[in-house]
């Protein structure tokens, strides 16, 4: 369902440039449960950025159920990132003068048709069914790093997505609660089918997915070291 | 609709963080938008109110001044000041020159005095007006209470006088009491036979009328007049009027010693100094309008960048560059507009104040024109920032910290 061809992604820092990302094919089925696994620097976050389309790769193609989306305007863009994808941040990224409830329900106002959900219900049955149903009116910096999580991981499932992207969703927590998290992605996939991307630097957390792409200096290998 | 709402939700909730922020920001609107009302209030009212009391005047009236001030070529433009003090002083002798031009119905000579009117208790600022019998006709004076003086008060110099409204309250608290009573103009005491209606006119309001052979001696030494009021026997003959009153008036002085004006004359005169008013009133309000939205433009600047996680997170969850322009827009045409009612209601209350002295009204004009003004300052000097928010790139701004 995504498929990155020779994608690279260079920086340029003075003279010097540096390349995040460097010639990747990546080909990720519908309902996969996959793990990008390197060592920090080694490019994952800015893979999954262009998987993301946060970020447009500096060349080679990216193809959305066999669209090219390199020449897609960034209204589109919005469009797919709204419905079609969730992220899970490492900083959980809320915004920390909404409450947990309204954080959850506020991409359904960037839908531009009619939604045929009730946002602020799902987004209560949801927090709900993370076990965060007592905090719905909480700011975001009033509850701890796990919860803030959950309450992310909601709000990447409000929009129902076909792919769920997280960026080292553990790397903040403890190591109790990070596995809850894991479970919670995995229950995702496993029980609700949804595809999930999870990147991470742990050998062991990528051990719990189907899947294992290993990436190094920006290039995808063979083999983890 | 309920996109709108979140978006002032959203822009009420940042300003309740930052409320001093938001204060400092919308003063600089508030001070233009106060100008602006305030112009039009002020600028619309007391034009009204002089046109009113020129028109109660009557259409066939002219008005002998001393000095040129109104005279055609001049205008009010250069020597207002200039005019009044200089030039020529009245008295009975050009009365009866007057009275003897051809079609003229009527002559009123005038004379004022600014002094402290003295009931005996009370003893309040007011003004001294000797003139005839008639003036009461020409000038639409009606009586409250009491009675006129008469052609035979004038001639037998007697000291009755006819109190103004306001100043009758002021000495006497009911006005109706004055009648009988006696009211001093330095040591000339005058016995009052009359209250005049209130004319909402500060002179005639606070003033004694008197006939003006009574100021004769330490009121009036020189037995002098400040204004002539003519009257035409009808519109037809005004010009013709003009010119001889003129020719009567050269025989004895310079040409620019008197100026002789119609009421349509002075009323452009009037638009012409109001005119200058409003233009440096407009200058002050888009001067401080212009800092104003500078202001805003300024703090949207620092909103944007203070926000870039915020606005990298929100583009992350699906919103478009549009979202995100229409989010800041909304925030500078709010705050603008805060800064607009704010100004509304201060001028309001001033407007307000004002009324007890002066004619001044707020308008629907003026109220549109104070929420237009400062809707638009939000649009023009809050667009820069909010495309700058949403030009930002969603990968840049969410990794921003
Ligand atoms: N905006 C940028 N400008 C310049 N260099 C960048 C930028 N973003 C990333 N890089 C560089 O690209 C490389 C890969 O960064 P990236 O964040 O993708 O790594 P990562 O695998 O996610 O690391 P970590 O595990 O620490 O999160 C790094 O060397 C980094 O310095
Ligand atoms: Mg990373």
């Amino acid at each position: 369902m995504i498929k990155l061809i020779n994608i690279s992604k260079t920086y340029l820092l003075g003279e010097d440039e540096v390349r995040a990302v460097d010639n990747a094919s990546v080909n990720i089925k519908k309902g996969e449960y996959v793990a990008i696994l390197g060592s920090s620097g080694s490019g994952k976050s800015t893979l999954m950025h262009i998987i993301g389309l946060l970020d447009r790769p500096t060349s080679g193609k990216v193809l959305i159920n066999g669209k090219d989306i390199s020449k897609i305007t960034d209204d589109e863009l919005s469009i797919i990132r709204n419905t079609y994808v969730g992220f899970v941040f490492q900083q959980f990224n809320l915004i920390n003068k909404l409450t947990v409830l309204e954080n959850v329900a506020l991409p359904a106002i960037y839908f531009k048709d009619k939604l045929n959900f009730d946002p602020v219900k799902k987004a209560k049955e949801l927090l709900k069914q993370f076990g965060m149903g007592e905090r719905l009116n909480f700011y975001p910096n009033k509850i701890s790093g796990g919860q803030q999580q959950r309450v992310a991981i909601a709000r990447s499932l409000i929009m129902n997505p076909d792919l769920i992207l997280a960026d080292e969703p553990t790397g903040n927590l403890d190591s109790k609660t990070g596995n809850e998290i894991l479970g919670i992605l995995e229950d995702l996939n496993k029980k609700l089918k949804v595809t999930v991307v999870l990147v991470t630097h742990e050998k062991d957390v990528a051990d719990r997915t189907d899947r294992k792409i290993y990436i190094k200096d920006g290039k995808i290998v063979n083999k983890y070291l | 609709m309920k996109q709108f709402r979140n978006l002032l939700k959203s822009s009420f909730d940042d300003f309740k963080r930052n409320k001093v922020r938001t204060f400092l920001t919308s003063l600089g609107i508030m001070v233009g938008v106060m100008s602006v009302v305030l112009l039009i209030a002020l600028g619309l009212g007391l034009k009204n109110y002089i046109e009113e009391q020129f028109e109660s005047l009557g259409a066939n009236l002219l008005i002998i001044f001393p000095g040129s001030v109104f005279s055609e070529d001049s205008g009010a433009g250069g020597n207002f000041g200039a005019g009044f003090a200089g030039g020529a002083s009245f008295d009975e002798k050009d009365v009866k020159t007057l009275r003897k031009v051809p079609d003229v119905s009527y002559v009123v000579p005038l004379f004022t005095k600014s002094l402290a009117l003295s009931s005996g208790k009370e003893k309040k600022l007011g003004y001294v007006l000797g003139t005839t019998d008639e003036a009461f006709e020409v000038m639409n004076i009606e009586i409250e209470e009491g009675r006129e003086f008469t052609k035979a008060d004038v001639l037998g110099k007697t000291k009755k006088g006819v109190l103004g409204f306001s100043m009758a309250e002021k000495l006497f608290i009911d006005p109706t009491f004055a009648v009988g009573k006696t009211v001093k103009a330095n040591d000339v005491r005058f016995n009052i036979i009359g209250v005049a209606k209130k004319k909402g006119d500060r002179q005639m309001d606070d003033g004694l009328f008197v006939p003006y052979s009574a100021t004769f001696g330490s009121l009036n030494p020189d037995k002098t007049f400040f204004t002539i009021y003519i009257g035409a026997s009808n519109e037809d003959t005004i010009a013709t009027v003009k010119v001889s009153v003129k020719e009567a008036l050269l025989k004895r002085y310079e040409e620019d010693d008197f100026s002789v004006t119609e009421q349509s004359q002075i009323l452009s005169s009037v638009n012409q100094i109001f005119g200058i008013i409003n233009s440096i009133l407009v200058a002050i309000g888009s001067i401080s309008l212009f800092v104003g939205g500078i202001g805003i433009m300024n703090i949207m600047y620092a909103t944007v960048t203070e926000r870039t996680k915020e606005i990298g997170i929100r583009r992350a969850i699906g919103a478009t560059e549009k979202d995100i322009l229409t989010q800041f827009l909304t925030e500078s045409i709010v705050l603008s507009l805060l800064g607009g009612i704010a100004g509304l209601l201060i001028s309001a209350v001033i407007v307000w104040i004002i009324r007890f002295f002066f004619p001044a009204s707020l308008n629907l004009v003026a109220v549109l024109v104070a929420l237009g003004v400062s809707s638009a300052i939000g649009i023009i000097f809050g667009v820069f920032p909010a495309r700058r928010a949403a030009k930002l790139s969603p990968i840049d701004a969410i990794r921003y910290e």
